[in-house]
């Protein structure tokens, strides 16, 4: 057989032997990323479909489990920026073409929009002005004020501009949440855009990594909102839309990898890396195993109305999630053209 | 105006200066490298080929490192030069992940650098710093849109390739192979 030896004289730091441009917070981000999709996904469509009574963790504690995501996403993103000190530049220039542009302008909107969400909520959630904490209490006094109704401590806004932008913004919540659920897709898609649209890097390149992560990032939202309620019927419904969830992302990542292995050869060397070379232990073990076999496993004996606890799916499903995008994002840096 | 490069591997010898010479000209910091020396052996022994190229930026026609820019950071001047304006760069390393050469890296400053061509001295009708240096003569440099030029003429009489071409980049620097 023939054989051939590369020898490069380039030993730029993070770039050789092995491309290390993104880091940890990269995949993090990707996986919070997709996290808050699912969460505002399910908020937004069991609101719809007109389930308030019967999911309230979903359309009301969900939304706030995805703020706290997305913030924590994107400071993990900043902080893995070389030159932080310019990332307002991100939102001088609308890049249509950049995914990275997509990215932050995507995030910024769908935090507007999460916002106003829960805001529409807060007196649902809070229906009780009792603050123990002074510091807390101060802060929040700069915004309303209790009142005594009905005999009970309420409380209300304090200026007119906030309480009209509330009434308005509870009367027109059906169209907050179409807005909602456009946007958490394009949210869940762009996370594995990130990744796709980068052709230099094989195991990134391949249209399939959109619809894959959104999946996976419905699922993980499924699997939070399991986790979080308190009723039966959410968790028994989550946990019958992940296993749908879970049955397409193995159907993608099936297709995935013929995909690679029809494709040229540097496709075909992307998914040797699975099959058999070095991340394939990883991968296995922790994405296709513990992330989506054994929950849903776990999660068709529940159907069958075995006792599960049904933490063990859901931070199985976390797990696996998360562990994915870190192999995903080491991996694709690992496998380059070879000339 | 197209700026392009043709580099003879029969001719070059690996011995770096062009590597040396980037260094001194462009102030690359110590312990990175705008270019460099990749050596290729084929074959079985005791039947090998051996191929010697000096590389850099490619300075593609279609340039993937300039499409994922979210800031403008990266983008094309006159002659099709790629190049990176320091104060945009926030340093996302998305041009990074979509060079399939891996020409870039991240100057310790924070900003992405790469081979500019040497365009401080290119606009001055000069030769850029490598090809300027090279004791063996197996590089040359000028605009690819002019039939006459040295470059045109070498790269038309010659057999060349081009690294990589399967990613689509359609790369500026023609190897003599």
């Amino acid at each position: 057989m023939r054989e051939e030896l590369i020898t490069s004289g380039r030993m730029n730091p993070g770039i050789d032997p092995v491309l290390h441009g993104w880091h940890w917070p990269i995949p993090f981000y990707l996986f919070v990323g997709g996290l808050a999709a699912g969460l505002l996904f399910f908020a937004a469509y069991k609101y719809l479909a007109g389930k308030e009574k019967d999911f309230p963790t979903a359309i009301m504690i969900g939304p706030f489990v995805a703020l706290v995501a997305i913030v924590v996403g994107l400071m993990a993103l900043i902080y893995d920026l070389q030159h932080p000190l310019y990332a307002w530049q991100l939102f001088t220039t609308v890049r249509i073409v950049s995914p990275m542009s997509w990215g932050a302008w995507t995030l910024m909107i769908v935090s507007i929009v999460n916002i106003i969400w829960i805001f529409t909520f807060l007196k649902k959630i809070f229906p009780k002005f009792n603050l123990k904490q002074n510091f807390l209490k101060k802060v929040v006094s700069i915004f309303i004020e209790e009142k005594q109704s009905e005999g009970e401590l309420n409380w209300d806004w304090k200026y007119k501009l906030l309480r009209n932008f509330e009434k308005f913004s509870i009367t027109n919540r059906s169209a907050i949440a179409w807005v909602m659920i456009l946007l958490s897709v394009v949210l869940g898609v762009y996370t594995g855009i990130l990744l796709s649209a980068f052709n230099a890097r094989p195991l990134w390149n391949t249209a399939l990594l959109g619809p894959l992560f959104l999946t996976s990032g419905l699922s993980t939202g499924a699997a939070m909102l399991m986790i979080l309620s308190k009723t039966h019927i959410e968790k028994f419904t989550f946990s019958k839309i992940d296993i749908l969830l879970i049955v397409i992302e193995l159907f993608f990542i099936t297709h995935m990898f013929m995909g690679y292995l029809a494709g040229s050869e540097v496709k075909a060397e992307a998914a040797h890396y699975f099959l058999g070379g070095e991340f394939t232990v990883t991968f296995w073990i922790n994405v296709i195993i513990l992330g989506l076999v054994i929950p849903l496993i776990l999660e068709t004996m529940e159907l069958l109305h075995v006792k599960i606890p049904v933490i063990i799916p859901g931070l199985l499903i976390l797990w696996g999630g998360m562990m994915f995008r870190f192999i995903m994002v080491d991996a694709g840096q690992v496998i380059r053209y070879l000339y | 105006m197209r700026y392009g490069m043709a580099i003879d591997t029969r001719k070059c010898v690996g011995c770096s200066d062009c590597v040396v010479a980037c260094q001194t000209e462009n102030n690359v910091p110590h312990g990175y490298t705008r270019d460099w020396i990749s050596e290729t052996v084929e074959g079985i022994y005791p039947d090998l080929a051996l191929e010697i190229r000096s590389e850099r930026c490619n300075h593609c026609d279609n340039t993937p490192c300039v499409r994922t820019c979210p800031t403008g950071a990266s983008h094309v001047i006159e002659g099709g030069i790629v190049k990176v304006t320091h104060e945009e760069c926030i340093g996302c390393a998305a041009c990074i992940e979509s060079c399939p050469y891996d020409a870039r890296y991240f100057h310790p400053e924070g900003y992405v650098d790469k081979c500019t061509f040497c365009d401080h001295r290119v606009k001055n009708g000069q030769d850029p710093a490598c090809v300027s240096v090279c004791p063996t003569h197996c590089m040359y440099f000028g605009d690819l849109d002019d039939p006459n030029s040295e470059i045109s003429k070498i790269v038309a009489k010659n057999k060349v390739k081009v690294l990589a071409p399967e990613a689509g980049t359609k790369p500026q620097i023609f190897y003599i192979v």
